[in-house]
């Protein structure tokens, strides 16, 4: 009986001590399994929406490791002979065909296709609001300043991925969009044009071979820059422990939260199959590209009403909404318009995301100090408000991105509506600035959360030692 | 005796109420806990959601055998997902013990380590005599190997012009259209919009197609030296937009009296660059920096037309430094 007992309580033991051991005695990976199941994640919901871009990455990876196994990323003419009846013996590329062919051909191709570019929006867009918890807590404050500059890198470079892939089928979008590309490409200073012509392979369309190159990019190039910095990030994140919201207990010298294991392990893993799930649902169920509508792209046809992916809103906002300086000197272009828009604008928002920083320790915070502990929009003020102040002249600029849309869908005149975003882009910064200070100082000073009541009362002492109720 | 008791009674009961009413101050408050005890629900509810997911995962497989339609493939995959998801998340909140710990956050200076780093480094250069010499080298090597990469990626510059500008057209050459059927005057109505396109030419070369249209000759407001670039009132613009090289779609002609006041106008989907038909391409609103280039006009004795003599001006983007 007692023999018994004691054959129980050790065998299930030896079963999980047994492959721990086996890699311990070889790679003395003991210390650092102790590390990472000990390692304590602060529990608030904006931590995961990093978590959710890093889950959406590999849906991405998953779903475009599928995609190339059928994709054929040639400019090749030939004549559409598949299952969609309505483009039936058009000259299409090889690039096209095969999309047509991923959408109505392979079993689950579509799903496939639908799950990628979904995932492809989640991605950007749970990486801009990751970047945008990060800013107005204060969270890239020394020690993270280097993380973050990672950070700002892993989103200029998914904007690129995203890009770069709906860039691949040869429709009539993703010329269109390619067009304007090579346009601000050939408008950068000094190397614009031998730099466009050397990437294209020759003027626009370019040669065949420009699609190859898109497509490594795609596939190889910038994923493998993307898990690497990923990687370093996550790397970063570990070494300095995560950061976290001040409370009971939670000091700038500590973490407090839930160890990785068990709860956070399951709670994390149960996130990655929500996204997933949400992805495949999404992928099944809302139609997105159908390229097949859209037709192949020819240099000379365009439609209006084209929309880019979310991301880009900004860039065809900019683009649409500078007035049509372009400079001449003695018979040569000196400054070509798609500069301002496609490639100045975001230089300077990225450059203001990439130095923030340094701008805000010399200028905004005024503080040179290491924290841990995070901030609330309304402890920092100033912040908040040049922050809140440069999002709402990017947020006007990505609205005026739709300006075509207005016009094609409900009759709102586009030159009105594009004087109506300039004038807006001018002012509306500066308002929100102001706006955002105030609420902020006002929040600050009632100790009110907005969604809150207050039900205490603060008691302050005075100089004469008495104390007086606020 | 007794008295002495008495104070140190009250002295201790002081003493409790007093460390019962002090509350610690949050900064002191240790949080960590850790509960054990998965409820039975908790339990047969993982285990309903763990059963229940084969099930689906069966469906998914059928489904992609039978009948791979792409709502159902993603309802039953995403249910099953959805499923696991739940089991994952429940078993996380509810099986397994709830912890919240206190981790030391570690310093991340070393300063002594530090300064045995700088030391290495200098001294990685100990007994070397001339190192502002070798720094200087290096840095002109870099600036060779930067120089050798650089020039020529630039040198392909002067080259562009030819490459970057070349247009098909030129004088006597026919106007096609996507078929290769001539066009003839009289195809083209007022109001109606035509692409078209050198004959015998590349269709896909940006220097190829152009756009169509035919207005009043009454309502022309060409530059002098055009004057006989648009017989009967046909003109011929390139449909590369000299902003971002989209393809002019779109046509703004006018259809009644109170549209009147603005003439007809060629018009970009991309950034809606409008160009204005009567006076030669000039921009009239939208980023475009440049005028659209005109395509000289003539009509044959077939009635067909028939490019004139060369483009106006450079067609397709600017870049910097071009001649335009």
């Amino acid at each position: 009986m007692v023999g018994g007992r004691l054959v129980s309580a050790i065998a299930p033991r030896s079963r999980t001590r047994d492959p721990v051991s086996f890699v311990d005695e070889r790679l003395g990976a003991g210390r650092g399994l102790k590390f990472l199941m000990s390692y304590v994640f602060p529990d608030h919901w904006s931590f995961l929406l990093g978590e959710i871009a890093l889950y959406t990455f590999i849906v991405l990876i998953a779903s475009g490791t599928f995609l190339a196994l059928f994709f054929d990323p040639s400019t090749r003419e030939l004549t559409y002979q598949g299952a969609y009846g309505p483009l039936h013996g058009a000259q299409v590329s090889a690039a096209y065909a095969s999309a047509l062919r991923l959408s109505f051909d392979v079993k689950g191709g579509l799903l496939a296709r639908q799950v990628h570019h979904w995932a492809a929006l989640l991605f950007v867009a749970a990486i801009t609001l990751h970047l945008l918890r990060i800013v107005f807590t204060g969270a890239f404050r020394k020690p993270r300043e280097l993380n973050y500059l990672v950070g700002v890198t892993l989103l200029a470079l998914a904007i690129l991925e995203g890009f770069a892939g709906y860039s691949l089928p040869d429709d009539l979008l993703s010329g269109m969009g390619l067009a304007i590309a090579w346009g601000v490409a050939m408008s950068l200073p000094l190397v614009g044009g031998p730099f466009a012509t050397a990437l294209w392979g020759g003027r626009f369309p370019g040669a065949d071979v420009f699609e190859s190159r898109l497509y490594i990019a795609h596939v190889f190039l910038i994923p493998a820059i993307l898990a690497a910095l990923i990687a370093a990030h996550l790397a970063m994140i570990m070494i300095q422990r995560h950061s976290q919201f001040p409370g009971p207990g939670r000091r700038e010298d500590n973490v407090v939260g839930t160890p990785l294991w068990p709860g956070y392990a399951l709670r994390s893993l149960g996130l990655f199959v929500v996204v997933a799930a949400v992805l495949v649902l999404m992928g099944g169920l809302i139609q997105i590209n159908p390229v097949w509508l859209w037709g192949p792209y020819h240099v000379y046809v365009g439609t209006n009403g084209a929309q880019p992916d979310w991301y880009l809103g900004w860039l065809i906002g900019a683009l649409r909404l500078m007035p049509n300086l372009e400079i001449h000197v003695f018979g040569h272009t000196i400054v070509p318009n798609p500069f301002f828009g496609g490639a100045l604008f975001p230089g300077i928002v990225f450059a203001l995301l990439y130095a923030l920083p340094w701008l805000d320790r010399r200028f905004i915070s005024k503080d040179y100090r290491r924290h841990d502990l995070l901030q609330r929009p309304r402890d920092n003020p100033r912040r908040t408000a040049f922050a809140a102040s440069v999002l709402s002249g990017v947020a006007i600029v990505f609205a005026a991105g739709s300006v075509d849309r207005l016009f094609y869908q409900f009759g709102f005149g586009y030159e009105g509506a594009v004087w109506f975003f300039r004038g807006a882009f001018l002012l509306v910064p500066a308002l929100v600035f102001w706006l955002t200070k105030r609420i902020c100082n006002e929040l600050s000073r009632e100790r009110a959360h907005p969604l809150r009541d207050w039900d205490g009362e603060l008691v302050v002492r005075n100089e004469r030692g008495g104390f007086d109720a606020r | 005796m007794i008295r002495r008791a008495w104070k140190a009674v009250v002295a201790l009961v002081l003493w409790r109420m007093g460390a019962l009413r002090r509350k610690p101050s949050p900064l002191e408050e240790d949080p960590s806990e850790r509960t054990v005890g998965a409820p039975a629900w908790a339990e047969w509810l993982v285990l309903a959601l763990l059963a229940t997911t084969p099930l689906l995962a069966a469906c998914v497989v059928a489904l992609v055998v039978l009948e791979p339609d792409t709502q159902l493939l993603g309802l039953a995959g995403g249910a099953l997902l959805g499923l696991l998801a739940a089991a994952l998340l429940v078993a996380g909140r509810w099986l397994v013990p709830q912890e919240t710990e206190v981790e030391k956050r570690p310093a991340l200076r070393d300063p002594a380590q530090v300064e045995e780093v700088e030391r290495d480094l200098g001294a990685g250069a100990e007994g070397i005599t001339r190192r502002r010499l070798l720094v200087g080298a290096a840095g002109a090597a870099g600036a060779g190997l930067t120089a050798a990469v650089a020039i020529p990626v630039v040198a392909l510059g002067p080259g562009l012009e030819e490459q970057l500008r070349r247009t098909p057209w030129h004088s006597g050459r026919a106007l096609v259209d996507e078929e290769g059927t001539p066009i003839l005057a009289a195809d083209v109505r007022e109001g109606s919009f035509l692409t078209a396109f050198p004959e015998h030419a590349d269709e896909e070369d940006l220097g190829s197609p152009v756009v169509v249209v035919r207005v009043d000759p009454a309502t022309l407001n060409l530059p002098p030296q055009r004057r006989a670039w648009a017989p009967e009132g046909l003109l011929a613009y390139s449909k590369i937009c000299t902003h971002a090289a989209c393809a002019i779609s779109l046509y703004r002609s006018p259809l009644s009296q109170s549209t009147q006041a603005r003439g007809p106008a060629l018009v970009c989907p991309c950034h809606y660059s409008t160009f204005d038909v009567l006076n030669g391409g000039g921009v009239e609103f939208g980023p475009a920096g440049r005028p659209l280039p005109q395509l000289p006009l003539s009509i044959d004795a077939r009635g067909a037309l028939r490019a004139a003599g060369q483009m106006s001006g450079p067609v397709g983007p600017s870049w910097w430094g071009d001649a335009s």
